[in-house]
């Protein structure tokens, strides 16, 4: 009788034991899913990894021949086999600068429009137009910044600023020149328009999820729309908004195509930013297909190497002031 | 239903295999890319046979053929004697092209204004800066020469346009020859770098007081300003296929192993100075004798009936005496079973 009470109990199904049952099946599941996730950021790490050991030994000959001397040297002369990167990484620093310079304020100064003051009607329009532009491929700002923005550099803004500030000593050294509209300053405006969705973009996001209460308390004091922007929605979204511009400047380190077609592609640096340069991208982009195997290639690898190198600096860079900021507001 | 299935699939395998079997395949040179297309078209129609070339650059089309991923290799700067020996490698001349300086002065026509070799030189050294300059104004004592800054351009990507033309300054400027030498992509002293012929020839038609060098069918097509040289004779040329065909034909070949002879600055009244080959690559000893044979059949058809293709797109046919020298190479030196 008792047996059987207990085989009855048995077949009478235990939902506590249903459960444990059905939760170990999940336990099944959840921990593949976990491996599966774990390896799919562990391949992350793998191919990052792979990359920058494969540039490192393709460069190494070429570290191994200039040493460090190939970080200050300007000279880019293949039939000599004499290499220097310096050219590459001047070009690549300064047009970025010029790019951030003039495309963050703008971008931000889009986003603040459209998230504060602009009449609702505009707004679509306008964040439409933003996000076309950020898909427009580069090559497209590359064909544009030859036909239209190159001959307008030439004809207009380079000979006002050689008979502006070129004329003031020794800041004028970055405006001489003859006003052909390929050079540094170009490039940068380019890149400048190229970056504007980005920061645009990720900008207008972060402002929209400042909470309303927040900037209505502030108007109800008394602020200005300035006051409200400068206290109140920017310290709120800062570290969104510093990674738009850490994005964008990671597209202007790496841009290659439009950059080629309007920076002139001189391999040594020249004061003057209306004068020629290159960039890193812009050097391998030219060179990479004919070059010889040996220093020659390895050099170009060794450029690969420094933009990687580079570009991790920025996002270090970028890190460590998030984590600051995060520290002081947190305190 | 299931019949006409099984004839479209069995159509399409034959054609697939088909493809594979007649396909010769090379890479290099994007500068005779156009010409070897009209050839190999116009082989597959008379033949079957296609080709499949890869126009990647010279300097790749050397990686290539050595790492013998293709049958042919393709480039504009020839490969010294001795590297040819160390590779197993046979090389020769295949089509030719002029290189012209083109220049944009207002109110200067094609063929107004003459150059010579070192005065090159001087400009794109940065010495000479304007084109009212006395070396330049010696040389055209009948043109009014204005006041106007010398803009060069030059070209940004490595091309074998670069190396004929650096060649031919290295030859005719020891200070050209010190300072920057020759290569398919070298230092340059001063000017804009423009990507491709085509790059060139934009930017000097669009800056005023520019001058920069292209392939000639680009100066025809663009209908730009060319500067007419002075050769090694020191007479005045115009650039045009029978000036072409004069350098070619007044080098020396037959004593130069593996066709090593860049045609800038030969001898000869006629001779332009900026004429240039572009060259193939192939093994000796080829791994897979079949594909090369074919590779050679395609050469041959080449030779002999793509004069005229040839010169319709503004390339230089080789003159025959060079065509039976290479063929003779070829029966000497290419494995063929």
């Amino acid at each position: 009788m008792t047996a059987s009470a207990l085989e009855s109990i048995d077949l009478v199904r235990d939902p506590a034991k249903d459960r444990a049952r059905a939760l170990g099946r999940f336990k099944l599941a959840d921990a593949s899913f976990r491996v599966m996730t774990l390896g799919a950021a562990l391949v992350v790490l793998l191919l990052l990894l792979g990359v920058a050991v494969s540039l490192f030994i393709g460069a190494w000959p070429a570290f191994h021949a200039f040493g460090f001397d190939f970080l200050l040297n300007d000279s880019w002369s293949p039939p000599k086999e004499r290499f220097g990167a310096a050219a590459a990484i001047y070009g690549t620093v300064v047009t970025s600068v010029i790019a951030m310079v003039i495309g963050v304020p703008i971008g931000l100064g889009i986003a603040v429009f459209l998230t504060e003051l602009c009449p609702p009607a505009l707004r679509r329009p306008i964040g439409i137009a933003i996000e076309l532009l950020a898909g427009i491929p580069s090559i497209i700002y590359g064909i544009w910044g030859v036909y239209y923005l190159k001959p307008f550099m030439q004809a207009y803004v380079e000979p006002a600023l050689i008979a502006t500030l070129g004329r003031i000593p020794g800041f004028g050294l970055l405006f001489k020149g003859p006003p052909l509209g390929y050079g540094v300053l170009t490039a940068g405006l380019v890149l400048a328009i190229m970056i504007l969705p980005f920061v645009t973009a990720i900008a207008r996001d972060v402002f929209e999820t400042v909470p309303a209460v927040l900037k209505e308390a502030a108007y109800g004091v008394g602020a200005t729309t300035f006051e409200v922007v400068g206290g109140i929605v920017i310290p709120y979204t800062q570290v969104g908004v510093i990674g738009g511009i850490m994005l964008a400047l990671g597209r202007a380190l790496g841009e290659t195509m439009a950059v080629t077609f309007v920076i002139g592609n001189a391999t040594h640096i020249m004061p003057s930013l209306l004068a020629q340069g290159t960039t890193i991208s812009a050097m391998i982009a030219n060179q990479f297909a004919d070059a010889d195997p040996g220093l020659f290639t390895s050099s170009l690898l060794a450029l690969g190497f420094i933009l990687f190198v580079i570009t991790f600096i920025v996002l270090a860079l970028a890190r460590w002031m998030l984590s600051r900021l995060e520290t002081k507001a947190g305190r | 239903m299931f019949s006409r299935f099984f004839l479209g699939a069995t159509v399409i395998a034959v054609s697939a295999s088909c493809a594979y079997a007649g396909d010769i395949s090379g890479a290099g040179a994007t500068f005779p890319f156009p010409i070897y297309a009209k050839w190999a078209d116009s082989y597959k129609k008379e033949t079957g046979d296609g080709l499949n070339y890869q126009s990647i650059g010279s300097g790749a089309g050397i990686k290539q053929i050595k790492a013998k991923t293709v049958t042919f290799g393709a480039t504009d700067a020839p490969l010294k004697a001795a590297e040819l020996e160390a590779a197993g490698l046979e090389q020769w001349p295949m089509v030719m092209g002029g290189i012209v300086p083109v220049i944009n002065i207002d109110g200067v026509k094609s063929g107004e204004i003459v150059i010579d070799g070192p005065t090159l030189a001087q400009i794109f050294l940065g010495a000479i800066t304007n084109w009212n300059d006395a070396a330049i104004q010696k040389l055209n004592p009948k043109v009014k020469l204005p006041d106007l800054a010398i803009a060069v351009v030059h070209r940004a990507d490595g091309s074998g346009t670069t190396f004929n033309f650096t060649d031919y300054l290295s030859k005719v400027s020891p200070d050209w020859n010190s300072k920057i030498g020759e290569a398919t992509s070298v230092e340059w002293p001063v000017g804009i770098g423009a990507k491709g012929n085509d790059g060139v020839a934009n930017n000097v038609a669009g800056t005023p007081g520019a001058i920069g060098y292209v392939e000639y069918a680009y100066a025809k097509q663009n209908k730009l300003t060319y500067a007419d040289m002075i050769n090694q004779a020191g007479k005045v040329v115009a650039p045009t296929v029978e000036a072409f065909q004069a350098a070619a034909a007044n080098a020396d070949w037959a004593h130069a192993p593996g066709f090593y002879v860049i045609l800038s600055n030969q001898p000869g009244d006629q001779s332009w100075p900026l004429t240039a080959a572009t060259f193939i690559l192939m093994y000796k000893k080829p791994a897979n004798v079949t594909e090369s044979n074919e590779a050679l059949k395609f050469f041959t058809y080449a030779y002999d009936k793509g004069a005229d293709m040839a010169k319709a797109l503004d390339y230089i046919p080789m003159p025959d005496p060079v065509i039976a020298q290479v063929k003779a190479a070829w029966a000497k030196d290419i494995e063929q079973k």
